[in-house]
């Protein structure tokens, strides 16, 4: 079994990491810097850290006036509260004004577990997707989000960066992590499967299962949302019969309608959505939840026959 | 320091200049919200010609004190006073509110001297908290002030970053309610009391200074006072009148977002009449 390592202690310990190279990074937090892990730089940089307790709307909007006299502001809070509790700020003072503010949320999607509907984010990125300027980035296992969290140090305006609660392994990858691009982890011919976030390692294991019935998919992983890497989807949609997405989200906003936006506008071709029905969660343990809403290598492997079945159909 | 009475006519004049602005700007483009921009215009002149340390030239200058207007549908007093002070020509004040203009109908950074964009309410008070903060992390001696609107205050963010401004000690941050008692349906007292202010300012841990908020002199006088207090932010409670310098435009909640037409045109161009000043 591989090793499992949060997330989001890697982007603590990327942060603090950064915060030594750069003076002109300020971390702000909502009275969740334990859990966010902001609290590894609050540590070693007590004086370019803020705490502003559980007012999310004042967090934000400050983070703009920061940014305004030159410094980048690292905001953290849950994928929730960063998303709907202060979503106006974020539009209005953030994005608007494309200021240099990295909002990197923890707790995003059902496995967050136990503490049910209200704290699990399943529409973050719909909510952000439609702000102009901003970056989205869903990065699929701890190593890319160290890559993550480097890189958009010097990306300017605002990104947010959506990070889970649990554990997850460590991916095989070949590539290095860079704004707008995919990656192809395995090559096929019949369907491109495109994942993010958690939902990459069951693609791969849906991938080699179908294999094993002579069908053979390419898996993508695609953690940059927007700006999406469409050269790479419009080139994959002359290439299979159809796309699988699948992410810990719902189907509506995200990657899944990202991509289907992608390839109808350019080269129309089926796409099938595998993630959360527009539906609240609930409590639960993160593994059963994943099953309960079919967020998993089944539910990945049965879009992969539909599309064969409709294409294949007369 | 007491000011002089030279320097007071000279802010009163400043004050004068930017009512005739507003109402010409407002005028001509047709929209706009004259009864909140009227009502702050003294305030307004005192900052940009006495107290703020800025440089129109230099727009990026790291130590200017910061202003932000947090109620951003009275921009066109921020605009006739950038305008007045040299940030960009004056004749651009009658592109306000038209197609590809500098001066947006609420204020945007691409308006030369606006650093952060404003118009939806509650927001200002904390980013002007983030300057604040910002320049006590840089040891800059720059001084942050925000002006906003009284019935702003129903906007639960404005008690948030009342909080914060406290906590964190911003003696360098001085807000100004603009407390001229109506808002769009009616007055404030009627449609959601935010009274009673100073109290409320206090247990929040601010300095609180109650003035006339078209007295030049109390203007003054309090932005001088803000300076020397020491390790908390001061909130200077500006009792003003909305539509402040056109008669029929005073305590006219119907002008809280109304052009003036026609012979109301007229009117208010001649009550704000600055031709004493020029030539």
């Amino acid at each position: 079994m591989a090793d499992l390592i949060y997330s989001r202690d890697v982007y603590g310990k990327t942060l603090a990491a950064l915060g030594r190279r750069h003076r002109d990074i300020v971390v702000f937090d909502a009275d969740l810097s334990g859990s966010t892990r902001t609290s590894f730089f609050a540590r070693e940089f007590p004086e370019r850290f803020f705490n502003f307790g559980v007012a999310e709307q004042n967090m934000f909007a400050a983070a703009a006036g920061m940014a305004s006299c030159g410094k980048v502001v690292f905001v953290s809070t849950f994928a929730m509260f960063a998303t709907t509790r202060a979503l106006d700020q974020v539009r209005n003072s953030i994005c608007f004004d494309n200021f240099n503010v990295k909002i990197v949320a923890t707790h995003a999607g059902i496995t967050v577990g136990e503490d049910g509907a209200s704290h699990q984010a399943l529409e973050d990125v719909a909510f952000f997707r439609a702000l102009p300027n901003m970056k989205i980035i869903v990065p699929a296992c701890p190593n890319e989000t160290a890559e993550v969290i480097e890189e958009i140090y010097s990306v300017p305006g605002p990104v947010y960066v959506r990070l889970g609660r649990s554990k997850t392994e460590i991916l095989d990858r070949k590539y290095k992590f860079s704004l707008g691009k995919g990656f192809i982890l395995r090559p096929g011919k019949d369907v491109a499967v495109v994942a993010c976030g958690i939902m990459v390692k069951p693609a791969l294991d849906a991938a080699e299962e179908l294999a094993k019935k002579g069908i053979n998919v390419y898996v993508v992983n695609m953690p940059t949302i927007n700006p999406l890497d469409k050269d790479l989807l419009v080139s994959l949609s002359r290439k299979v019969k159809g796309f699988v997405t699948c992410e810990e989200h719902s189907i509506i906003g995200g990657l899944g309608s990202a991509v289907a936006e992608a390839v109808s506008e350019a080269s129309p071709c089926l796409v099938k959505r595998v993630g959360v029905r527009c539906q609240f969660g609930q409590s639960g343990s993160p593994a059963e939840l994943l099953e309960k809403y079919k967020l998993n290598s089944h539910a990945i492997v049965d879009s992969v026959h539909q599309i064969l079945d409709e294409k294949n159909s007369p | 320091m007491p000011n002089s009475s030279a320097e007071i006519e000279y802010l009163e004049n400043k004050a004068r200049i930017i009512r005739h602005l507003i109402v010409k700007m407002i005028a001509h483009a047709g929209s706009g919200h004259p009864g909140g921009s009227l009502s702050i215009a003294d305030i307004i002149a005192c900052l940009y010609f006495k107290v703020l340390r800025h440089n129109p030239k230099k727009l990026n200058w790291e130590d200017r004190d910061r202003f932000h207007l947090s109620k951003g549908h009275a921009c066109p007093a921020w605009y006739a006073a950038l305008a007045e002070a040299g940030y960009f020509p004056k004749d651009k004040l009658l592109t306000l509110r038209q197609l590809g203009s500098i001066l947006q109908g609420h204020p945007d950074r691409c308006t030369p001297g606006v650093d952060v964009a404003s118009g939806s309410l509650g927001q200002g008070l904390s980013v002007a908290l983030g300057m604040a903060l910002a320049g006590k992390l840089d040891k800059k001696a720059y001084r942050v002030y925000c002006i906003i609107g009284d019935g702003e205050l129903q906007e639960g963010n404005i008690w948030e970053a009342a909080m914060a401004a406290s906590h964190y000690k911003l003696d360098n941050l001085c807000a100004v309610v603009d407390y001229n008692n109506f808002q769009i349906d009616g007055k404030v007292s009627e449609v959601m009391d935010v009274s009673p202010l100073k109290e409320k300012w206090l247990a929040f841990g601010w300095n609180v200074l109650q003035i006339g908020g078209h007295s030049m002199e109390d203007i003054c006088n309090a932005f001088e006072k803000a300076k020397e207090i020491k390790n908390k932010p001061t909130v200077i409670i500006a009792k003003t009148t909305k539509g402040k310098g056109v008669s029929f435009m005073e305590n006219v909640v119907d002008f809280h977002g109304r052009a003036p037409k026609g012979r109301e045109i007229e009117q208010a161009l001649e009550e704000t009449d600055i031709s004493d000043l020029e030539g």
